[in-house]
């Protein structure tokens, strides 16, 4: 134990934290721990009144036990009482303590308060700062409640100390982010601005803070902050380093007042008035010319503060974009740092020259760094640089030197981090794509991502090469070729295959003429790959190779053969097994005329924002992508894809044929619906699902993307397998988290509407068919089944999971138009379950099948019975609830307003009993309830904290079972 | 703004923890392990600065104990630096030729002179002299060294 070198020694509290270092083990430290908690206690509860002494080392203890890692339950009363003792060393362990263990919700919290409100009116500068900083250090809304209106007159009375004003300056700022509309604007505001021009630097630096984050809120109010910054920044800019006195660091003047001074600036644009506007320059000016005098002292303190004022003032300019002039001078000390030996300085440099790419008086300045750029590339040590490079050289390319940086970034990319390849993916696409002059490098280029970090690639990035090969006919022929020859490689990337499936059977016919890439040679290509890929890929294949069949007849034998073969017609996979049926038939029963229509090439993609992009702007965050403006990313720009085009997507069409054929080109006469059944398919067979490979555009905007990803899902299946396992409707599933009747699912055909009503653990549901239409449902049948997923993981589970019985009749096989069709489902509920069961509803509508798959919302907490309870009773089983397995919690952003009363029918809806005057924070709801299934119950406690402020709610449930806290947390944080 | 400042030692104990914003405890513990995991990976010699989710995360190694600090994304990364500089100076000042014991076994009191030098994630007085006379007045405050040793240890 080192001597204690000054102040108190708590004798007890060195001899304790030195037994725990002393401690070999976790086990013995936990020991030793346990013990002095029970001496802490026993002294705590003790007859004997402790003394201050006593109370200040036991209290110390136990913050140095919450500090390891421990919880503390006990000890904020004594800590309270240490606050408000007259002692300055006693109230300042109070007070710590309250900082690091304060409990918003604790009752404590207004003794503290009241504990504070005494130390604030003492005008003892000493007291006043604990106080203040306790209140910052916890920062609640009830302390902002109790004392935002207090702390503005603390900080501009006149005979406040100047460290009083610091301390209450920060506070406020503190305040005012936790709880902004606690601290109104007022008279105060005017004159925190003129705190600026405060004697003591302390209080001009502390009110600089607070005046930057107000400015940035309401920039109008603090308009005049400007010209006192401008003054107080030249003034310091232009002071002997030695004036300042203490506030000199290493010899530079004030840095971080002139970091904050330059920081307020970047809250406004450039001053209007011409003489404050030069004064400024001329500050700017001076600091760059600072940068280049030789160092006042070696240490690197003074490197650093000085630099960073220098960088504070480039990020000014930039932030102006406006004097060309300063710009350039900026760009060029950043060069400079590009090659400083100090590492640190490196990183900035590249990352304040990003910023400046983008400006256009810059733009040119900066890429004449970019030899400097791609040497950093290859030989920083340090992968937090590289990554800094590669973003810099993203933000510096066009269309003078994209095809340098391309290819430097391609050879990067061999010996790239892992953590950082899936970006440099993105980008070098990106690029790629925006400064292709030629298609050719381009496709040449996405290749070689795939050859390189064919991992990396992204679906996104392969579906882009695709689209734009689609859409550029000149490109076509050259693609067919270079996949070709790709393709000859013995080992290549699955993500080749894929690429090469797709283009080869959209464009093989391009390179057939050759007999080296004969329509047999390439079959045979693309077959040797076949069986070393995954399901995807070979659906994907397979596709081809029916599109093969179309644009080369004469292999035609060869690849029915394969479809053919018991490999692919009774493969175990459902997708491959229905491809390979389906296309076996299609290529057996229809005429050449029909194939070529089905099977006809691809039209072109719709524009839209690039999912590279998206993707990119996904990963980084939208602020950290520059715009791309050029034409070809185009339109509908803010397009995110696939999801919220899906529901028109996958809702069961009308017609077959719009699905089937491009609407806009005109439709063969021969080809209509009674071809397909007069093709003797299987009479239910959904054509549509074969052919989903070519949906069009008109259909709803579907994208390359949409369509692969379908890929993944289980398929549409015939006949013989359940139908619902094709498109689950979940749309409206979580509106009925809270309650029990509404409609459910509704397209342009069908309206399904529910009403249900639970007793325990048992359940009934009335399904309501509306037919929307005015033509007859035909074969209306329904069934219940759970999703196949859910099958497969608890299969053995299934019969006493959850039982749903059709208690009726089977439905009228018949619907009239505009009737409507009810059903009753009887549920029961056996043990705790998640996943939903699924309706499945099958109709016939004009000839065609229709599938529809709907999520029913029977969930766990439809079982629930509510349970009132009094404020004891609910603390009580929420202490024995207190395993950390059985608690489970989350926090998250409100979705709707924050209506008390919404919130209150939400939560008797969930169904659970909503219980006040139980949780000591009025604001915060609390419920109870149990669980009913056949075979066990479940007793549930819940809690929801909102927070008005942030918009953000805390949901805590303690249940008996884990997997039953996160179901209900997961259903119901959704609902607010 | 800092959004946290963290001291932790080469062996991964933590010696020190400073929240500036509302951090559920959950969250403390993991960004307590994430950044020991970034910072203690980290080879000598690499650069200060780390990006971290949305974060700058800025570091610096004294002796044996990491001094890490997380940033909003505008901050100035180099005068942070000097910012965990300074309060190491502070510590030096106070205890003299300070030493990841002296802040073990004075927790509270590095805490104290943390709370003079940054509040509320900002920097509140720059100056070494008023930092240290505040301190030095709050130890005079105490009482002396003999009454304490008169009262009962344990």
């Amino acid at each position: 134990m080192p001597a204690v070198s000054k102040g108190d020694g708590m004798r007890g509290l060195a001899v304790f934290i030195s037994d725990i270092r002393n401690c070999k083990s976790k086990e013995a430290e936990v020991k030793r721990i346990n013990k002095e908690l029970a001496n802490i206690r026993s002294k705590f509860k003790g007859d004997k009144a402790l003394d201050g002494y006593s109370k200040k080392k036991y209290v110390c203890k136990l913050l140095f036990i919450f500090l390891l890692g421990h919880d503390i339950d006990f000890g904020h009363m004594e800590a309270v009482n240490l606050l408000s003792s007259n002692k300055y060393t006693e109230k300042q362990i109070g007070y710590l303590f309250i900082s690091v263990l304060v409990n918003s919700n604790s009752d404590l919290i207004s003794l503290i308060n009241n504990g504070i409100k005494n130390d604030l009116a003492s005008r003892n500068p000493t007291f006043m700062n604990l106080a203040l900083h306790c209140i910052a250090n916890v920062g609640s809304r009830e302390m902002a409640e109790a004392f935002a209106s207090q702390i503005p007159s603390i900080l501009v009375a006149g005979d406040t100390m100047d460290s009083v004003k610091q301390s209450a300056a920060l506070c406020l700022l503190r305040l005012n982010r936790t709880s902004p509309d606690l601290v109104p604007m007022g008279e105060w505001t005017a004159r925190v601005v003129h705190l600026l021009n405060d004697q003591h630097l302390g209080v001009v630096t502390a009110a600089t803070s607070l005046i930057t984050t107000l400015a940035q809120k309401s920039p109008e109010d603090f308009r005049t902050s400007i010209s006192l910054a401008v003054a107080r920044l030249s003034r310091i800019v232009t002071s002997a380093s030695i004036d300042l006195q203490d506030y000199t660091y290493y010899f530079v003047a004030a840095p971080w007042l002139s970091v904050k001074l330059l920081r307020l600036l970047q809250c406004y644009p450039p001053p209007e008035d011409a003489a404050l506007r030069s004064r400024l320059t001329e500050c700017l000016e001076t600091i760059l010319n600072k940068a280049q005098e030789p160092p006042k002292s070696k240490k690197v303190q003074h490197s650093n503060a000085k630099n960073a004022v220098l960088f504070e003032a480039i990020s000014l300019i930039i932030h102006h974009d406006s004097e060309p002039t300063l710009l350039v001078r900026a760009c060029n000390q950043l060069g400079q740092f590009l090659q400083h030996r100090e590492t640190n300085l490196r990183y900035l440099a590249l990352e304040s020259m990003c910023t400046l790419a983008s400006s256009e008086f810059s733009h040119e300045a900066v890429k004449t760094h970019i030899d400097t750029v791609i040497n950093a590339l290859k030989t920083e040590r340090d992968v937090s640089v590289r990554q800094r490079a590669v973003d810099l050289l993203y933000a510096m390319c066009d269309r003078s030197n994209s095809k340098q940086i391309v290819a430097e970034m391609l050879s990067y990319l061999e010996n790239a981090d892992y953590s950082i390849r899936e970006e440099i993916v993105l980008k070098v696409a990106i690029l790629a794509e925006k400064y292709a002059v030629d298609y050719t490098w381009y496709v040449d280029t996405i290749l070689n991502l795939i050859r390189i970090a064919g991992d990396h690639v992204s679906e996104e990035v392969w579906y882009r090469v695709i689209q734009i090969v689609i859409n550029q006919d000149d490109v076509q022929g050259y693609a067919a070729k270079t996949v070709f020859e790709a393709l000859q490689a013995p080992a290549c990337h699955e993500n080749l295959v894929k690429v090469g499936g797709y283009i080869l059977g959209e464009f093989g016919n391009l390179i057939a003429g050759d007999p080296r890439s004969s329509p047999l040679v390439q079959f045979n290509l693309l077959h040797s790959k076949f069986h070393l890929c995954s399901v995807p890929t070979r659906a994907l294949l397979l596709s081809a190779y029916i599109k093969f069949i179309n644009l080369f007849p004469e292999v035609k034998p060869t690849i029915q053969d394969v479809l053919r073969s018991d490999s692919q017609l009774r493969n175990a996979d459902v997708e491959l097994q229905q491809r390979a049926i389906e296309y076996l038939r299609l290529s057996c029963i229809a005429s050449t005329d029909i194939l070529a229509t089905v099977l006809e090439e691809m039209p072109p993609f719709p524009e839209r924002e690039s999912s590279i992009l998206a993707k990119l702007k996904k990963k980084k965050g939208p602020s950290k992508v520059p715009d791309i403006d050029e034409a070809r990313w185009n339109v509908n720009g803010n397009t995110e894809h696939s999801e919220n085009t899906e529901p028109t997507n996958k809702s069961s069409p009308p017609s077959l044929m719009a699905d089937l054929l491009p609407t806009n080109r005109p439709r063969p006469a021969s080809y209509s619906p009674t071809i397909l059944s007069a093709g003797n398919m299987a009479p239910s067979h959904p054509f549509t699902d074969l052919l989903n490979l070519n949906s069009s555009p008109a259909a709803g905007a579907s994208l390359l993307v949409d369509v692969m990803s379908d890929l993944s899902t289980p398929a549409p299946t015939t006949t013989t397998t359940t139908p619902a396992a094709t498109d689950v409707c979940e749309e409206h599933f979580s509106r009925f988290v809270c309650k029990n009747n509404g409609v459910i699912f509704e397209n342009q055909l069908l309206q399904i509407g529910l009403k249900s009503e639970y007793r325990q653990n048992l359940g009934r549901m009335y399904v309501f068919y509306g037919n929307k239409t005015s033509s007859q449902f035909l074969s209306f049948s329904s069934s219940v089944t759970s999703s196949d997923t859910l099958k497969t993981h608890i299969l053995p589970l299934l019969p006493p999971l959850l039982t749903v019985n059709i208690h009726t009749k089977p439905v009228d096989p018949t619907v009239e138009g505009g009737a409507q069709l009810q059903q009753i489902l009887n549920i029961e509920c056996v043990t705790d379950f998640s996943d939903a069961p699924v309706l499945s509803v099958q109709f016939r509508y004009g000839g065609t099948l229709q599938n529809i798959g709907v999520k029913l919302p029977v969930m766990l907490n439809k079982f629930f019975q509510p349970t009132e309870m009094t404020s004891q009773d609910f603390f009580q089983r929420w202490k024995q609830l207190g395993v950390p397995q059985q608690e489970v919690q989350t926090i998250f952003k409100a979705k709707h307003p924050m209506d008390t009363d919404v919130t209150n029918a939400k939560i008797l809806g969930f169904g659970v009993a909503l219980l006040t005057g139980v949780d000591p924070n009025p604001a915060n709801f609390v419920g109870a309830g149990v669980i009913h299934t056949k075979s066990t119950q479940v007793g549930c406690l819940l809690r929801l904290e909102p927070n008005p402020q942030a918009e953000m709610y805390r949901l805590t449930l303690r249940t008996s079972r884990e997997s039953v806290s996160q179901r209900l947390c997961d259903l119901l944080s959704e609902q607010f | 703004m800092m959004s946290f400042l963290l001291l932790f030692s080469r062996q991964g104990k933590l010696r020190l923890q400073k929240w500036f914003a509302p951090v559920s405890d959950r969250e403390k513990k993991k960004v307590i392990r994430d950044m020991m995991l970034l910072v203690l990976a980290r080879q000598p010699r690499s650069c200060n600065f780390l990006h971290w989710r949305d974060m700058k995360i800025v570091y610096k190694r004294y002796a044996s104990l990491y001094f890490c600090v997380g940033l909003e994304n505008n901050d100035n990364e180099l005068l942070s630096l000097e910012v965990l500089h300074r309060y190491v100076e502070l510590l030096d000042k106070y205890f003299g030729n300070v030493c990841e014991l002296d802040i073990i076994f004075n927790f509270e009191k590095a805490y104290f002179i943390l709370d003079e030098f940054l509040m509320g994630g900002e920097v509140l007085e720059t100056s070494k002299v008023a930092v240290s006379v505040s301190m030095e007045e709050a130890d005079t405050l105490q009482e002396t060294m003999e009454e304490y040793m008169s009262k009962p240890a344990y």
